[in-house]
């Protein structure tokens, strides 16, 4: 049975609060705790198949063009190797997020230096992968494709540009203002574990071992690919090893794996190299922003001004959403923001974590402490001092908001110096030191999402849908929101994720997950609670359940007298996503150093401190915080992808040039979570916690460089060639 | 005569083709996916093991140059029923999150403590000659082969310094 | 990979008469050669195995220097008591570069035979004439931030990436090496890498056949010994700039500075010229800064590495600054 919850008003009811097992927010150690610790996980490439032959994609060496030819037979004379795959199925980009139909396909028709055109599948990888890299490819190459975004006339995104008031004449006329323009560069996900399938057909019934994090719309993403019915697909994702946006969308392991795999009549893994992962997935685009703000002599925003620029490949909807909390973190009455995309021959552009407010954030905040020192006031005040009561552009009100509340304990907590700032007031040896601040804002996202709970008749439970968990959490904040409405154990709830086989959840991105999964389950759970409520002829707000027993003493057992009882809960956002808007709030401290002579920074310390609604779990809610402070020191001092100015192509596609923090880059970190329920979020009052975490961070440590060593870099990363450029002598 | 390798105490036949490496083997040969491939160049220390005691990159060695050694992967450091002390600390301090890069953490990790124990110095030691003391500090700078993209550094060095502080 | 024979070397002999043979490599440690097959980039159709050959041993020389077997490891190296205490800045190179685990399986020799890390050179469908003679040079006109900026020519801009030898050169430690015939002779770790000019694919002096059998140090020079790494990562990544110092100073003057440089050029980069200007002065900003001149007289960027000039300019200052401290 399914029970349909659509909501289009706050639930202020909280009834999680109400439940008696006392367990939802709980630091629980994760419930695959132990599988992840001895190795005994299993991750897409690693499941077992029979006579497994192995893939490894093709890809081009040209930017631009057609494959004319691909000599087959001199692959297939190499020894191991038993097929050439070049079917115009294979997809040649990821999808992107929520795209619900295949991504290009045609892989003859060559986009991007680095794109796959044909697999190459043979008995053991070390045979494919030789052959793969000896295919002899002909190309009609197409020559002067733009490569360069500052080159090109870009294509304004209309929906994102808001012209309000007059800022040019408020720039004019302010007290104080400031014009400055930053970049960032591009980033990868990286995520640890590379994108792999195994694809095993049984007749036309077809089950995929993939590392994805959307399965519900993956499948249908496969079954256009493919030509197939959604339901002879099965897509099978319990643990994936990380993804950050580069898997939400099917990408072209995946289909190659199946076309082979129903080629050759046996299954066939595809397992990307690390440098394919970085070539043909995902990179987030790099940005130029220019930023105009201006205030009145207390430092009130008069004017509001960011305009970016990114880009992507010709056809791709996707455009770094960077202004996306611009339109409401500030006041500001006088308005200009305007995104643009250059369409340009690299990679796909498409999601890493925090798509927008990760660049957006940074160049925001970054300017805004050169307009405190500007207007001589105090970052932190000069914030908490512009925050608007409602969404200054639209109108709306705010579902929740906790940005003052996170300003004042995060300084508070930091030991933040509230005096007048000057650079360059504090040195230790060679090194510079100082702090800065940012604010924190990440839209708050919430999608349809379907799952069975089922209480079994020996009193424990199962919670089933094809959510993913990965690494957020979901696991086990899902074990313990049913265990809070059942009145069990989280040990004694069983929670079966990562299987199209079970009703369709949200997926994991945007950080949406925790609250529209919970939510489902919640739904489901409340059916449940209503039907025992009924059986022991009460009201369900009158059901007390703990510890598998009602109130009266009668266990869940006896209630259920050998039968087990399931429903399905089937939420849907409605009508307040226009009522609201919904997002999450912080702020970022933090201490740096500077090296006076190479201009290396470090980071001492930093914390951040958010609001996004209810906590599910706080060990697991702490550590995608943690996350999202870490990817913020990436952002600030180390990340870039380069790209040849000739051909476009990636040309740091491995973790030794393109630098993820590394454990010695990142201090102890502190997190306070500024706890509060979100009627408008969801009915679990939770808002998402993925992102924000890593959305202005970066500028916190950009703004510290400059109080440290003065010097003011505008561009991200800030690597030590950046930082000495703009260091004073 | 047929080489073996010996993994987690049980000896194994190398495989054939020489271009086999160690992880590869782990993986596909005995069927031990503990180990992890996250990209197959050194770069992320996702497939350390343990070689006759010391650490290394399994994807940066070819199982037939191994004949002879003992290899420990995350599989026998631990199980389920019987985790190891460090292993337990990553579950209790919260020290992954997709978990991919656990094992090869856990065996650094594990390496890394007769490293200290043994006095070896590293970048982040004051002075090359007297001992080591244990610090947040060590740790990061011993424990930067092991990348985690989910950023959990910060937990998984409460973890070791928990077990280090315990065993001190 | 490409396929390959393998075969484990039991004697030196053995192991020089099988990597004279054309196609065949020595395989130590293996960190930066299955790197590099694993790309194509190196493609032996024959691996001589030659960790069990001997030549590990790390031990006191007749004139109270130090012999480091080609085949010890990074990680046995750095940490063998005698380097520790009269050797620092070998410990501290060593222990700056690449990580534990890589440093526990990478041998001496190895490390000395490191490749570059050029993004062109790495990429075998990029145009390189490091990798393929004639192809041109891609980071020339391309991405060039870890380029060099010293001794570069218009054939190969790429730099050597290693730290150790970067220390070894400051301590002007001597290479062994086992010839094809038998015989053996001794290159100067400063001698020992090439710079491009014409024939960029020649890294060091090794010829077919040859095989390193140790670096020997000599008698311990005392004095402030640093190694000072410039990277963008705290840890794990290949230096910018690099400095390796053992200085001395006597009466307020420089009496020793053995000064070499990482990360500006296809090889360690030693100039006598600097220990000279330095020696018999006193330290001053405008003594380092002379120094710092004679370094980079002929330096030349690329536009993405132009950074490295007044990098190593800076570098440099605080090397020495801290080493004038240190000594007084």
């Amino acid at each position: 049975m399914t029970v349909h919850c659509k909501q289009d008003k706050p639930d202020e009811a909280n009834r999680l609060d109400q439940m008696k097992q006392g367990v939802i927010g709980k630091p629980l150690p994760r419930v695959e705790g132990l599988a992840k610790v001895t190795g005994t996980a299993t991750y897409a490439a690693e499941y077992p198949a029979d006579n497994c032959a192995q893939g490894v994609l093709v890809t081009s060496t040209i930017t631009r063009g057609k494959v004319t030819s691909i000599d087959k037979d001199a692959a297939l004379a190499m020894p191991g190797v038993i097929a050439v795959i070049d079917d115009q199925r294979l997809t040649t980009r990821a999808a992107q997020g929520t795209a619900d139909e295949a991504p290009q396909q045609q892989p003859k028709t060559v986009c991007y230096w680095g794109q796959p055109i044909a697999l190459v599948v043979a008995e053991t990888f070390e045979q494919a992968r030789d052959a793969a890299k000896h295919l002899t490819v002909d190309y009609h190459v197409e020559e002067g494709v733009p490569l360069d975004p500052d080159a090109v006339e870009p294509e304004e995104q209309e929906d994102e540009t808001v012209h309000q008031g007059d800022l040019a004449h408020a720039m004019s006329e302010a007290a104080h203002s400031v014009d400055v323009t930053y970049t960032t560069r591009g980033h990868a996900s990286a995520a640890m574990e590379p994108h792999a399938a195994i694809a095993q057909w049984d007749g036309d019934k077809l089950t995929v071992y993939a590392s994805l994090q959307m399965l519900n719309y993956n499948i249908s993403e496969l079954a256009d690919a493919l030509d197939m019915e959604e339901d002879d697909i099965r897509l099978v994702s319990r643990f994936v090893g990380g993804g950050f946006g580069s898997k939400l969308g099917i990408s072209e392991e995946a289909v190659a794996a199946a076309l082979a795999a129903k080629e050759l009549g046996r299954p066939v893994r595809v397992v990307m190299s690390r440098q394919q992962v970085f070539q043909c997935i995902m990179r987030r685009s790099e940005t130029t922003q220019r930023l105009r703000l201006c205030t009145d002599a207390n430092g009130t925003l008069t004017g509001f001004g960011h305009e970016a620029l990114v880009s992507n490949l010709p056809g791709e909807e996707f455009a770094e959403p960077v202004l996306q909390s611009s339109h409401f973190l500030y006041g500001g009455e006088n308005r200009e923001l305007m995104l643009k995309v250059a369409r340009i021959h690299r990679m796909t552009a498409g999601s890493v974590r925090a798509p927008g407010e990760a660049v957006g954030m940074p160049a925001l905040e970054a300017a805004m402490d050169v307009l405190a020192e500007e207007a001589g006031i105090g970052p932190v005040e000069l914030r908490l001092k512009n925050i608007p009561e409602k969404n200054p552009e639209e109108g709306l009100p705010f579902s929740s908001h906790k940005l003052a509340e996170c300003l004042q304990q995060g300084a508070e907590a930091f030991g933040w110096d509230h005096g007048p700032r000057k650079p360059r007031q504090t040195r230790e040896g060679e090194w510079w030191v100082g702090t800065g601040m940012a604010s924190a804002a990440r839209v708050h996202n919430v999608s349809e999402a379907k799952a069975r709970v089922t209480l079994k008749a020996d009193g424990t439970a199962v919670v089933e849908t094809d959510m993913t968990d990965i690494g957020t959490g979901t696991y086990t904040i899902l074990a313990q929101l049913a265990g809070e409405m059942l009145g069990l154990s989280p040990d004694h709830v069983l929670v079966d994720l990562g299987d199209t086989q079970h009703p369709r959840g949200p997926g994991s991105g945007g950080s949406w997950g925790a609250a529209s999964i919970g939510s489902a389950v919640y739904v489901a759970c409340t059916a449940i609670r209503e039907e025992l409520a009924s059986r022991l002829g009460v009201e369900e707000p009158d059901l007390n359940l703990s510890d598998g027993k009602a109130a009266s003493g009668k266990s869940i057992a006896d209630i259920l007298d050998g039968k087990d009882l399931a429903r399905e809960g089937h939420y849907e956002p409605g009508e307040i996503a226009d009522d609201y808007t919904a997002s999450g709030f912080g702020a970022f401290f933090a201490q740096v150093r500077v090296n006076r002579f190479t201009g290396e920074t470090r980071v001492d310390r930093m914390l951040g401190a958010f609001g996004f609604g209810r906590v599910l779990n706080h060990t697991t809610a702490r550590s995608q915080c943690l996350g999202g402070i870490t990817w913020s020191i990436g952002v600030a001092l180390t990340e870039a992808l380069e790209f040849d100015p000739r051909d476009g192509h990636l040309v740091n596609p491995d973790l030794a040039e393109y630098h993820v923090p590394v454990h010695r880059d990142v201090p102890d970190l502190d997190v306070i979570m500024v706890e509060e329920r979100d009627p408008a979020a969801s009915p679990i009052q939770a808002k998402g916690i993925g992102e924000l975490g890593m959305c202005g961070g970066a500028a916190a440590i950009a703004n510290a460089i400059y109080n440290a060593s003065g010097a003011r870099v505008f561009d991200f990363p800030m690597t030590p060639d950046r930082v000495l450029a703009a260091m004073p002598d | 005569m047929a080489q073996t390798i010996s993994v987690n105490g049980t000896p194994h036949n190398a495989p054939e083709d020489p271009r086999v490496t160690l992880l590869d083997f782990l993986r596909q040969d005995v069927g031990l996916t503990g180990t992890k491939k996250g990209c197959d160049h050194g770069q992320c220390g996702a497939c350390t093991v343990i070689v006759n005691g010391v650490r290394i990159n399994s994807c940066l060695t070819l199982a037939a140059m191994h004949d002879g050694d003992e290899v420990t992967t995350i599989e026998g450091l631990g199980t389920p029923d019987e985790p190891s002390a460090l292993q337990n600390a990553f579950v209790e301090h919260d020290g992954y999150q997709c978990g991919y890069c656990t094992p090869g953490q856990i065996c650094s990790a594990t390496a890394m403590l007769s490293e200290i124990a043994n006095g070896w110095p590293s970048d982040a030691s004051e002075d090359l000659e007297s001992g080591i003391e244990i610090s947040g500090e060590e740790i990061r700078e011993r424990m930067s082969g092991n990348l985690c993209r989910c950023g959990a550094y910060a937990n998984i060095v409460a973890a070791i310094r928990d077990v280090a502080e315990q065993s001190a | 990979m490409r396929p390959f024979s393998y075969a484990r070397a039991r004697t030196l002999n053995d192991a020089a008469q099988t990597v004279a043979d054309d196609g065949t490599m020595a395989i130590a440690g293996g960190t930066n050669l299955l790197d590099l097959m694993k790309l194509q980039v190196e493609t032996p159709s024959q691996l001589a195995d030659i960790n069990r050959i001997g030549f590990a041993e790390i031990e006191d020389t007749d004139d109270g220097g130090l012999s480091i077997g080609a085949l010890a490891t990074n990680t046995e190296t750095a940490v063998h008591p005698r380097v520790r205490a009269d050797y620092p800045v070998l410990s501290r190179a060593i222990l700056a570069g690449a990580t534990q685990q890589l440093r526990n399986k990478a041998t001496n020799g190895g490390n000395l035979c490191q490749r570059t890390r050029c993004y062109y050179f790495m990429n075998i469908d990029q145009p390189c004439n490091k990798r393929e003679p004639g192809s041109g040079c891609g980071a020339i006109d391309g991405i060039a931030k870890l380029h060099a900026v010293l001794g570069t020519s218009d054939q190969c801009i790429a730099t050597y990436p290693g730290d150790m030898a970067v220390a070894l050169s400051a301590l002007d430690a001597q290479v062994q090496i086992a010839t094809s015939d038998g015989d053996s002779r001794t290159v100067p770790v400063r001698d020992f890498h090439c710079l491009p000019g014409d024939t960029p694919w020649r890294e060091n002096v090794l010829e077919a056949g040859e095989i390193i059998t140790a670096i020997t140090l000599p008698a311990p020079v005392g004095g402030t010994q640093l190694y000072r790494k410039v990277r963008e990562r705290s840890s794990y990544a290949f230096a910018l700039v690099s400095v390796a110092a053992i200085v001395e100073i006597e009466d307020g003057r420089f009496s020793r500075a053995d000064l070499a440089f990482g990360g500006v050029a296809h090889k360690p980069w030693h100039d006598p010229r600097i220990a000279e200007a330095l020696i018999g002065k006193a330290p001053s900003p405008e003594l380092f800064d002379k120094a710092a001149d004679i370094l980079l007289e002929d330096a030349q960027g690329f536009g993405e590495n132009d950074f490295k000039i007044p990098l190593a300019r800076r570098t440099l200052h605080a090397v020495l600054e801290q080493a004038t401290e240190a000594a007084a």
